[in-house]
C-alpha cells in the first residue's frame, strides 16, 4: 500500500474525540442489541409491573431509579437506544441513497436540470421542517390500501416514521455530493477516460463514485444526528412511535407529565440523546478531518 | 433589481403553489372525514343525511376538484375555516404569528448577541482555552433536543427555583407576559446558537488568515480595532444570509416551545389542528409559517446585497 498516506483509521486514530465518540456509538449499540441479555444477567425482569416499586430514584440497585411501571430505568435506556439508533440508521441510509442520487445527477448533467435540483434541494433546506412533519406523520396509512392490522402495528409505524424524515433528510448529502461530483469531473483523469469514451454510467461508477465515498460518509453520519432529534421530538409529540416502541423520544413523552414526582425519568432520557447526537456530531467533524487530504500536511 | 425581486416572489409564490396542492392531497390521507366526525358527534344522523352533507361540503367531489375550489377561493383572499374554532383560519392564525414573532426575534438576537462576539474572540486565538470552550458550547446546542432542554429550564427554574412562570402568556400585566417569555426565549436561543457560533467562528477564522488583515497588523492596528473594525464586518456579513436560511428552523423550534410553554403560536395551532382533525387550520398554518420561512430567506438576501457593495442582484 502507499505509506505516504496512512490508512484511515490512523488518521482517525490521531483524534481522541472523534475516537471516544466512535467507541461510545459503539458501545451504545451493542448494549441495546444486547439489552435482554444484560436485563437478565443482572436480573431485572422488564416485562414485571411493580407499582409499589416504581418512579424510585436512583438507587444502588437501580443506578438510574425506576420508571412509572417500576421497571429498571437504566435496561430501558438500552432498549430505547436500539430504538433511536435502528431509526436513525435506517432513515440515515435512505436520505444518503436519495441525497447521493440528486447530487449525482445534478452534478453530472449539469444545465438545467442542476438547476432545478438545486433550487428544489434549496426550497426544502428552507422549509419549516417541523410543521411539515407533523402534517405529514398524520397520514392514515389505511387509507394508502394497507390493512388496518399492518397499519396499526409497530412495524408501519416505525417504517412511516423512517419514510417521512428521509423525505427531508436528504438535503445535506445531496448538496455535499453534487460539490464533490463537479470536483472530481473537472479532474484530468476523468476527462481523459471520457475523451476515450468512456460512458456516463461507467464514468460515475468507476471514477466519481470511489472520490464520492467520503463526503457522503461525513454526509450521512452528521445527518444521523439530525435524525435522531427528528425522531425524537416527533415521537415526544406523540406523532412517531408507540408506547409498546420506547425510543428515547417516546421516553421522554411519558416523563413530561412526572416532572414533579420523577424528575429523573426526564433527566437520563434527554442525556442519552444528547450524548448520543454530540457523538454523531464530533465523529462527522473527525471523519471531514480524516478524509481530508490538505489537511493531513497541515496540522 | 425588479426582475430579481419579480423572479424570486414569483418562485417563492410557485413553492407555495406546490406545497399546498401536495398537502391538501395528503390531507385526503388523513384519518377523520368531517362528516364522518359530525355522525360519531350526532348518533340521530341517517346514512341519507351524511350523504347530503357530503354533497352539501363538495366531499363528493374527486379530490383534485376539491383542491381546485379550494385554491380559487384562496386567490381571492377566502383561506377558509377552522373546524374546531369556526373562524376564518387567517383570522385565527394572524393572532398566533404575532404571537410566535414575539418568540422568534427576541430569541434571533438573543443566539446572535452571544454567536457574533463568542466567534470573534474565539477566532482570535485558534485554539485557545474560550475557542475550545465555544467549539464545546456549539456542539452541545447543535445536539440537545430542544424540547429536553425546555424541560430541564421548567424544572429548574419554575419547579425548584420558583423564579420564572413555566410558560404561558403572563397574568396579564406586561411584566407578567415579558417574564413568560424569559424559558422559552431562552430555550430557542440556546438551541439556534450552535449553528451561528460555528458559521461565524468559521468566518472570522477565514477573515483573519486574509492579507488585509495581515497589512493591518503591519501598520500597527491594535488588537481590539483589528477585529472590531477589521475582522467583524467581513465575517459578519455573511452571516446574514445564515439568518435567512434559519427562519425555518427556527420555526421548527418555536413549535416545540410553544407547545411545551403552552403559548398559542402558529407551531402550536398548527399541532393542535393535526391533533383534532382540523385540516384546514394546518393546511393554512403550514402555508403561513412556509410564506413567512421565504420571506425571511428574501429580505436575507436583499439586505446582504445592499450591505456588500460588490454583490448585485440581476
Amino acid at each position: 500500500m502507499n505509506r505516504d498516506r496512512p490508512s484511515l483509521l490512523n488518521r482517525l486514530l490521531r483524534q481522541p474525540t472523534a475516537l471516544l465518540s466512535l467507541a461510545f456509538l459503539l458501545l451504545v449499540a451493542a448494549a441495546g442489541l444486547a439489552a435482554t441479555p444484560i436485563a437478565n444477567w443482572l436480573g431485572f425482569d422488564m416485562s414485571l409491573v411493580d407499582l409499589l416499586g416504581a418512579k424510585q430514584p436512583p438507587s444502588p440497585e437501580h443506578w438510574l431509579g425506576t420508571d412509572e411501571l417500576g421497571r429498571d430505568l437504566g435496561m430501558r435506556l438500552l432498549e430505547g437506544g436500539r430504538i433511536s439508533l435502528s431509526v436513525a440508521l435506517l432513515a440515515a441510509l435512505g436520505a444518503a441513497a436519495i441525497g447521493t442520487a440528486i447530487g449525482l445527477l445534478a452534478g453530472e448533467h449539469g444545465g438545467w436540470l442542476d438547476t432545478l435540483l438545486m433550487r428544489g434541494t434549496d426550497a426544502v433546506i428552507a422549509l419549516p421542517l417541523l410543521p411539515l412533519l407533523i402534517v405529514l406523520s398524520a397520514i392514515d396509512l389505511t387509507k394508502l390500501g394497507v390493512s388496518p392490522e399492518v397499519a396499526q402495528g409497530d412495524a408501519a409505524k416505525l417504517l412511516r416514521l423512517v419514510l417521512v424524515i428521509v423525505l427531508v433528510g436528504w438535503t445535506t448529502t445531496a448538496r455535499l455530493v453534487r460539490a464533490a461530483t463537479l470536483q472530481s469531473l473537472a479532474q484530468d483523469y476523468v476527462r481523459a477516460a471520457r475523451a476515450m469514451g468512456a460512458s456516463s454510467g461507467r464514468v460515475l461508477r468507476r471514477h466519481v463514485l470511489p472520490n464520492i465515498a467520503a463526503p457522503i460518509l461525513v454526509a450521512t453520519t452528521l445527518s444521523a444526528g439530525q435524525i435522531i432529534l427528528f425522531e425524537s421530538v416527533l415521537s415526544f409529540l406523540g406523532l412517531g412511535l408507540d408506547p409498546s416502541t420506547p425510543s428515547w423520544g417516546r421516553m421522554l413523552a411519558g416523563a413530561q407529565d412526572l416532572l414533579w414526582d420523577a424528575p429523573h425519568l426526564a433527566l437520563f432520557p434527554g442525556i442519552a440523546i444528547l450524548l448520543t447526537v454530540a457523538s454523531l456530531n464530533l465523529l462527522g467533524d473527525g471523519l471531514q478531518v480524516a478524509l481530508d487530504p490538505r489537511r493531513l500536511t497541515a496540522r | 433589481m425588479l426582475a430579481y425581486l419579480v423572479r424570486r416572489l414569483t418562485g417563492s409564490l410557485l413553492v407555495l403553489a406546490l406545497m399546498s396542492l401536495v398537502v391538501f392531497l395528503l390531507i385526503g390521507l388523513m384519518p377523520g372525514d368531517p362528516v364522518d366526525l359530525m355522525i360519531a358527534g350526532n348518533p340521530g344522523l341517517t346514512a341519507a343525511d351524511a350523504t347530503r352533507l357530503r354533497a352539501l361540503y363538495g366531499l363528493d367531489q374527486p379530490l383534485f376538484d376539491r383542491y381546485l375550489a379550494w385554491a380559487g377561493q384562496a386567490l381571492s383572499g377566502d383561506f377558509g375555516w377552522s373546524r374546531s374554532f369556526s373562524r376564518p383560519a387567517l383570522e385565527i392564525l394572524g393572532g398566533a404569528l404575532l404571537q410566535t414573532l414575539q418568540l422568534l426575534i427576541p430569541a434571533l438576537l438573543l443566539a446572535l448577541g452571544m454567536a457574533v462576539p463568542l466567534g470573534l474572540l474565539a477566532a482570535a486565538r485558534p485554539r485557545g482555552l474560550l475557542d475550545r470552550l465555544a467549539e464545546g458550547l456549539a456542539i452541545l446546542s447543535l445536539s440537545v433536543p430542544t424540547f429536553w432542554l425546555a424541560l430541564l429550564l421548567i424544572y429548574l427554574f419554575a419547579v425548584e427555583l420558583r423564579w420564572l412562570p413555566a410558560g404561558g402568556s403572563g397574568d396579564g400585566s406586561t411584566f407578567g407576559g415579558l417574564t413568560a417569555l424569559v424559558l422559552p426565549v431562552a430555550t430557542l436561543a440556546i438551541g439556534s446558537l450552535g449553528h451561528f457560533l460555528r458559521f461565524m467562528r468559521a468566518a472570522a477564522g477565514e477573515a483573519m488568515t486574509q492579507d488585509w488583515v495581515r497589512t493591518a497588523r503591519a501598520k500597527g492596528v491594535t488588537r481590539q480595532r483589528l477585529l472590531s473594525r477589521h475582522v467583524l464586518p467581513a465575517a459578519s456579513l455573511p452571516l446574514v444570509t445564515l439568518v435567512g436560511l434559519s427562519v425555518g428552523g427556527l420555526f421548527s423550534g418555536a413549535l416545540v416551545t410553544e407547545i411545551l410553554f403552552r403559548q398559542l403560536g402558529v407551531g402550536r395551532v398548527l399541532y393542535d389542528a393535526i391533533q383534532g382533525n382540523d385540516y384546514n387550520l394546518a393546511l393554512v398554518g403550514l402555508l403561513l409559517a412556509t410564506a413567512a420561512t421565504l420571506l425571511g430567506n428574501l429580505l436575507a438576501d436583499l439586505a446582504y446585497a445592499r450591505l456588500d457593495p460588490r454583490i448585485k442582484l440581476t
